[in-house]
């Protein structure tokens, strides 16, 4: 008898927890959010939006499904494995534009938001330029949570001084290379600092938008200029210029290391995105205006090379619901307000609380609302990712023969193989 | 009966990792091959037959592959080359039998025990090729005793940079090798040695007719090791140079074409090749130590 109670009470507990986990799946329970945030201000931003979170959405669980290491590239390894087991991430991150779309929204693994941008009024808030390279065929796939600039010239007021140098004049690319000349016959050996691989691409792409202007230049990556034109011989011409100012040992470099020259005085110029102000401020302890100062790269200022992290909705979105919250919050006014001051990013809306933000970060902000926006290369805004790697390819290959004919000629190529032109 | 019945004990013991291993490493393979004949670009798995196109368009027409092939042979002589001469004399100083021999045997055997990466790392630093106020690692060291002339581009050389990463390679496995010899040079018997010595032989002579020729199969062996190891190196390069186009390998070039451009294609044709490289170094070697166990 007292078996047999034991027994009806076991299968009372197994129904009851079979109906309360699936009571779990009807009203989302949970949200899962996949990045490659995992350390520095990133993780810091990403948890204080958790916290926006966790006080907004007491009932439903945030699983940080946060992968280490790569840049990124262990969690895209990650994320393709998932997605072809058809396990998507509620929502994730990833390089707005089209790194993004040329890759998922062209697997159709991702959902349109422009319901999601109507209700929220982003059309409004967003600068107007920046839509389009967010969007394939008008529709938007992706919410910014931030904003990075890639075409900055960071330099060391210091060693310009020590060698009796103005700084070179951000409309003209020609004055920045009689700078470095006059730094050159001065004795400094290499006045500009370079990096590993990424940081080479990083640099050719803000030479091409410094000599091709930013019209051409998005037009150059949509299909609509051609990749033969004078403009692109000139600006390769310059980019090998450019590279005869630089340290010998760049391809051990990170782009840290690179920063680093600029902060010691061993060199006087560094092109890198604006995260190396972080770098230069909180890591080095240096100030802007004494320790080091910037620029838009000559010949490119009225741009805003932009590159963003942004998250998607996928097709099939376990948590759709919860999804979609996350997705405002990313896009909302106080989301983008938690982020940004601790990634050391801009938020993309124009409406945010300068007052957070860092000296930099603040002109860096007004920047952002008058300039022309146009895209990165090497952070996947322009280009797909096939395109980018294979553009990566032909610089290194450039590098080593330096050969301009041949770095045209494949450019040309792979905008017909990987890109748009016909 | 008892013995018949052992026997499917012990094939159902081994069973488990029978199946793992076909589906895991044969069934795989086939897969990537099967890949490799297709077009498939991007996310969507996209099984289009091109037959040998990637293979041919690899071979004939891909500048970076060609200077793959290059780098792999610029890399893998000098290592292999490098690790056997510099095992070699290690193993015969150290089976003179002087003092702490355990000591020095250790010694040279840890850099084994260091992973790759961080053998990259350290002598990433050393041969920092930086000149002038930034100059460091061994070009510092070179100048500060007067030894400029020594003073190198290391991996940042034209041309040539491939070569210096079989400098921390060598340093890494020269004491794997030794190890390898010396287990070699124990196993030979003192009497042959002796009866040379008896027949009038100098030691020079004993080396290169007695022990040298006997240590053949050990030589055998640490060729193949090292060959398969070289081919496949990728954690070291990464460590050393990140993704240079100078120092690029068919490995790195797998990585970047299938994880960073999406062109699986083309990814697994590389792979499949670099299979093949290794299998030719390989499979004659596994055959003929099979026939010798058959032997015995």
């Amino acid at each position: 008898m007292g078996h047999k109670r034991l027994m009806l009470v076991v299968a009372l507990v197994v129904i009851a927890t079979l109906m309360l986990s699936s009571c779990a799946k009807t009203g989302d329970k949970q949200l899962e959010v996949f990045s490659w945030w995992t350390g520095g201000g990133e993780e810091a931003g990403l948890n204080a939006m958790i916290k926006i979170w966790e006080e907004k959405y007491p009932d439903i669980e945030f699983v940080n499904a946060a992968v280490a290491g790569g840049a990124g590239s262990n969690a895209k390894a990650v994320l393709a494995t998932r997605l072809s087991a058809g396990d998507p991430p509620d929502s994730w991150q990833g390089h707005a534009g089209q790194e993004l779309i040329g890759t998922y929204v062209a697997a159709g693994q991702l959902e349109p938001l422009d319901d999601l941008y109507k209700e929220n009024g982003w059309y409004d808030v967003f600068p107007a330029t920046l839509i389009p390279l967010i969007s394939k065929d008008g529709h938007p796939y992706s919410v910014p949570v931030n904003i990075h600039r890639a075409n900055v010239l960071w330099y060391n007021p210091a060693v310009l001084a020590q060698y009796n140098v103005d700084p070179p004049d951000p409309t003209s690319f020609d004055s920045w290379i009689a700078t470095m000349d006059a730094l050159k016959a001065a004795g400094m050996e290499a006045p500009l600092s370079l990096g590993e691989a990424w940081t080479q691409k990083h640099l050719f792409e803000t030479i091409l938008l410094a000599t091709v202007g930013p019209d051409t230049y998005t037009k150059l990556w949509n299909g609509e200029a051609d990749w033969g034109s004078a403009d692109v011989t000139k600006a390769i011409e310059n980019f090998g210029l450019i590279l005869t100012y630089v340290n010998p040992d760049y391809a051990s470099l990170s782009w840290q290391d690179a920063s680093k020259l600029v902060a010691d005085g061993d060199a006087a110029f560094n092109v890198m995105g604006d995260w190396a102000e972080g770098y230069f401020r909180v890591d080095l302890g240096l100030e802007l205006g004494t320790g080091f100062d910037w620029m838009p790269v000559p010949g490119t200022k009225g741009s805003y090379q932009f590159l963003s992290d942004s998250f998607v909705l996928p097709v099939g979105a376990k948590h759709r619901d919860a999804a979609i919250k996350w997705l405002t919050l990313c896009g909302s006014k106080e989301g983008q307000d938690a982020f940004n001051p601790l990634k050391g990013s801009i938020p993309a809306r124009n409406d945010a609380d300068v007052s957070l933000y860092s000296e930099y970060l603040q002109a860096a902000m007004a920047d952002w609302k008058v300039d022309t926006i146009v895209g990165s290369l090497a952070h996947g805004v322009v280009a797909n990712d096939t395109w980018s790697n294979d553009i990566s390819t032909a610089l290194g290959q450039y590098l080593t023969d330096k050969d301009n004919a041949a770095l045209q000629a494949a450019l040309v190529n792979l905008c017909k193989t990987d890109g748009p032109c016909k | 009966m008892q013995n018949k019945k052992e026997r499917l004990q012990a094939f159902f013991m081994v069973l488990p990792s029978i199946l793992a291993v076909a589906i895991f490493i044969y069934g795989f393979i086939g897969w990537t091959v099967r890949v490799s004949f297709t077009s498939w670009k991007g996310m969507i798995p996209d099984y289009t037959w091109v037959g040998l196109q990637n293979y041919i368009n690899l071979l004939t027409n891909d500048p970076r592959f060609q200077v793959d092939v290059r780098n792999t042979l610029l890399f893998t002589i000098p290592f292999v080359f490098g690790t056997l001469i510099i095992g070699l004399i290690s193993a015969l100083l150290l089976d003179q039998g002087l003092k702490g021999e355990t000591f020095f045997r250790s010694l040279f055997l840890f850099p084994m025990a260091i992973s790759y990466i961080v053998t990259g790392v350290a002598w990433r630093w050393l041969m920092n090729p930086a000149t002038g106020a930034r100059m460091s690692g061994l070009n510092l060291l070179f100048s500060k005793i007067g030894l400029d002339f020594l003073n190198s581009s290391y991996t940042a050389t034209p041309e040539w940079g491939m070569a210096y990463i079989a400098i921390p390679a060598i340093w890494q496995l020269s004491g794997y090798c030794m190890a390898l010899y010396l287990a070699g040079l124990r196993a030979i018997p003192d009497e042959i040695r002796e009866a040379a010595r008896v027949d009038g032989a100098n030691e020079f002579q004993i080396f290169r007719t007695i022990i040298l020729p006997l240590l053949r199969p050990v030589t055998l062996s640490a060729l193949i090791i090292l060959g398969h190891m070289s081919l496949k190196t990728f954690d070291l390069i990464i460590a050393i140079a990140g993704k240079s186009y100078a120092l690029d390998m068919p490995s790195i070039y797998m990585w970047n074409t299938t994880f960073d451009g999406h062109v699986y294609g083309v990814g697994a044709a590389i792979s499949i090749l670099l299979l093949i490289s290794v299998a030719i170094l390989i499979i004659p070697y596994l055959i003929y130590s099979l026939r010798k166990e058959a032997q015995l």
